[in-house]
């Protein structure tokens, strides 16, 4: 058979069919809840980044004589808090530390939590069950109380709020990761791939990782609303970010005094909380039912 | 016989099945399985659903480790004289789910290209081998090359299945119910391909079907499994014309026949096979057997002789017994 020169122009020729991430992106584009929710999540992601541009006042510069204004107040579009501060400013500035501590826990967890799953999940047998005894162990702790128990035992803090909420995280995901790499493990192709004389870690990088971190990544994008959440209950209890700081859990907290004053004002980080947190929710609900290859 | 190109040497596989210590239960999928193959022959491997057919063929390719017994391949042991990396190029696979088969995130070219960078070939030399390959066996690679396995059928997948197979250059494959999930007219296709690539290449088959037509068509010799063990194994005409254990008897038997004349009348075997964590003592087969006698329940049958080459594990082959 005629090789090289003509194989060569073959390959070049081969049809560029639709890849599969291309077809998750067509699928996720006609989920309408889930592309607006995309957007919302985008916008919150933008709102943070630029909050110095968005942002019409200092959010730590408070006024004494504007202390919980109203919502509309000269000067004060979403009124002002228990310090006379802008809310409006306080609530853009407070996306930046409420999605860092809903992101980068996740994020964390996520690489640490994927590799020790996808491992036990791979090897199996004792390997398997030891790990993962030991992660139910963890795992058996509500998680809001893991998460006191550690901030509280390492002292308030950005930092050790964060810790706190990395380890929480480990266990669940890597069970989702275990259990999604068992299933692909027993697949054929598996099977052919460790018939070909492949290192296991050549497997698992070929074969095991594109099959796998697709849903592990969909199950933490769930989870980056639940840190937001439990980030605000460690900043309510005095735990996790400090005053003055705008953070909304924070917020929440120091609010919840006038909450017979001025309830519509005391409920706003709340509702920034939820909006964030069902928006991310829907984006990886969409993301999922987007990556799920029917065929 | 010239030393054959694989065997197998008392081959057992037991799987845990529940219970603890003593009261430990096994599934005895593979108990003491022993055969040869020769070089350019085929062996069809027939049986009912969870005779172990497959686990046999997983023993053969190392894909699951005995508890007991050994391969050979070329009069080598795998593992202890030869290195299991090299054993795996010589003796490859072909599953039978043709989709599961193949990583849902690689194209076909990926697919079939990665067998040999496994084994240190270039991506570009393999690439240009997993090419001709797919042009092989029909597919023509700039068009179904870039695809990936959900956009084939189960016909194009399998052909892709026996080129990632061939990738190895290897000399046995092992065929796992390789076209039993086929429509019948592409299953017609792909085994004239693989008749034409065993002409071609000299390859070695082990063929394992639950399809008796299929397997006779295919292969040189034959083994019917039965429970984990070998019932009968000899030479296709012989042992589709004068089968010597009654379990192949019955299988013969239940063969569907275009000629009315010769239509089954009633089912020759009733019933399931027992259960393997629990086989019956003595011959494995006396609880169904029609012919059953006074030693079937108590000692287990050896291989007679029938033939030059044809063996059947059953009592009442001693009598005719050629001693060798």
């Amino acid at each position: 058979m005629a090789v090289t020169a003509d194989a060569v122009a073959r390959l070049a020729a081969i049809e560029k069919s639709q890849g599969y991430w291309r077809s998750v992106w067509t699928r996720f584009l006609r989920d309408k809840v889930a592309v607006c929710a995309g957007c919302v999540a985008a916008g919150l992601v933008l709102m943070a980044i630029f909050a110095p541009w968005i942002a019409p006042a200092d959010p730590l510069d408070g006024s004494m004589i504007k202390r919980l204004s109203p919502i509309g107040t000269e000067g004060y579009p979403l009124g002002a808090d228990e310090l006379g501060r802008d809310m409006l400013s306080r609530l853009i500035y407070g996306a930046r530390l409420s999605l860092f501590m809903g992101v980068v826990p996740v994020l964390i967890a996520f690489a640490i939590g994927a590799a020790i799953g996808i491992a036990a999940g791979y090897l199996g047998g004792w390997v398997n069950t030891i790990t993962m005894r030991v992660l139910d162990v963890l795992y058996a702790f509500p998680s809001v109380l893991l998460a006191i128990a550690i901030s509280g035992a390492l002292g308030a803090g950005i930092l050790n709020g964060l810790l706190s909420l990395t380890v929480v995280f480990i266990p669940p995901i890597a069970r989702v990761a275990e259990s999604v790499t068992t299933s692909v493990r027993k697949l054929e192709y598996i099977e052919a791939a460790q018939a070909s004389g492949a290192s296991s870690l050549r497997i698992v990088r070929d074969h095991v990782l594109g099959n796998v971190l697709g849903p592990i990544f969909v199950y933490a994008t769930s989870l980056i609303s639940v840190s937001m959440i439990l980030a605000a209950g460690l900043s309510f209890l005095g735990l996790g970010v400090s005053p003055p700081n705008a953070e909304w859990g924070l917020m929440l907290n120091t609010l919840r005094n006038a909450i017979y004053v001025q309830p519509w004002l005391a409920a706003l980080p709340g509702v920034m909380i939820f909006l964030t947190s069902i928006s991310f929710n829907m984006l990886s609900d969409g993301l999922r039912s987007a990556m799920d290859v029917k065929q | 016989m010239s030393t054959p190109i694989l065997s197998a040497h008392n081959l057992v596989k037991h799987f845990k099945a529940g219970g603890f210590g003593a009261a430990r239960k096994f599934v005895r999928a593979v108990n003491d399985v022993s055969f040869e193959l020769a070089s350019g022959e085929t062996l069809g491997v027939v049986g009912e659903s969870g005779c172990g057919k497959s686990t046999m063929a997983r023993l053969l390719v190392q894909l699951l480790t005995p508890d007991s017994g050994e391969v050979h391949y070329q009069g080598k042991v795998v593992g202890r004289e030869l290195p299991l990396k090299a054993f795996r190029s010589k003796v490859q696979m072909v599953f039978q789910d043709s989709f599961a088969s193949l990583n849902p995130r690689m194209t076909m070219i990926d697919a079939v290209a990665f067998g040999p960078t496994v084994h240190g070939m270039s991506r570009s030399d393999a690439t240009r081998k997993a090419q001709d390959l797919l042009d092989r066996v029909g597919l023509d690679p700039s068009r179904f090359g870039g695809r990936y396995a959900h956009e084939l059928s189960g016909g194009q997948r399998q052909r892709v299945n026996i080129a990632r197979a061939l990738a190895f250059d290897p000399q046995v494959i092992v065929l796992d119910e390789a076209v039993s999930a086929l429509d019948k007219s592409v299953e017609a296709q792909v085994l004239n391909l693989l008749m034409d690539l065993r002409r071609e290449r000299g390859l070695t088959y082990v063929f394992i079907s639950h399809d008796l037509n299929v397997v006779r068509h295919i292969s040189d010799r034959v083994m019917v499994m039965y429970l984990g063990e070998v019932a009968e194994i000899g030479p296709v005409e012989s042992l589709y014309s004068a089968p010597c254990h009654p379990y192949t008897q019955a299988l013969l038997a239940a063969m569907p026949s275009l000629d009315p004349d010769r239509r089954t009348m009633e089912a020759p075997l009733a019933g399931d096979p027992p259960n393997p964590i629990d086989p019956p003592q003595g011959c494995r087969f006396h609880t169904r057997c029609s012919r059953v006698f006074a030693p079937c329940s108590a000692q287990a049958p050896a291989q007679h002789k029938v033939g030059k080459t044809h063996f059947a594990a059953c009592h009442l082959n001693s009598a005719k017994e050629h001693v060798a």
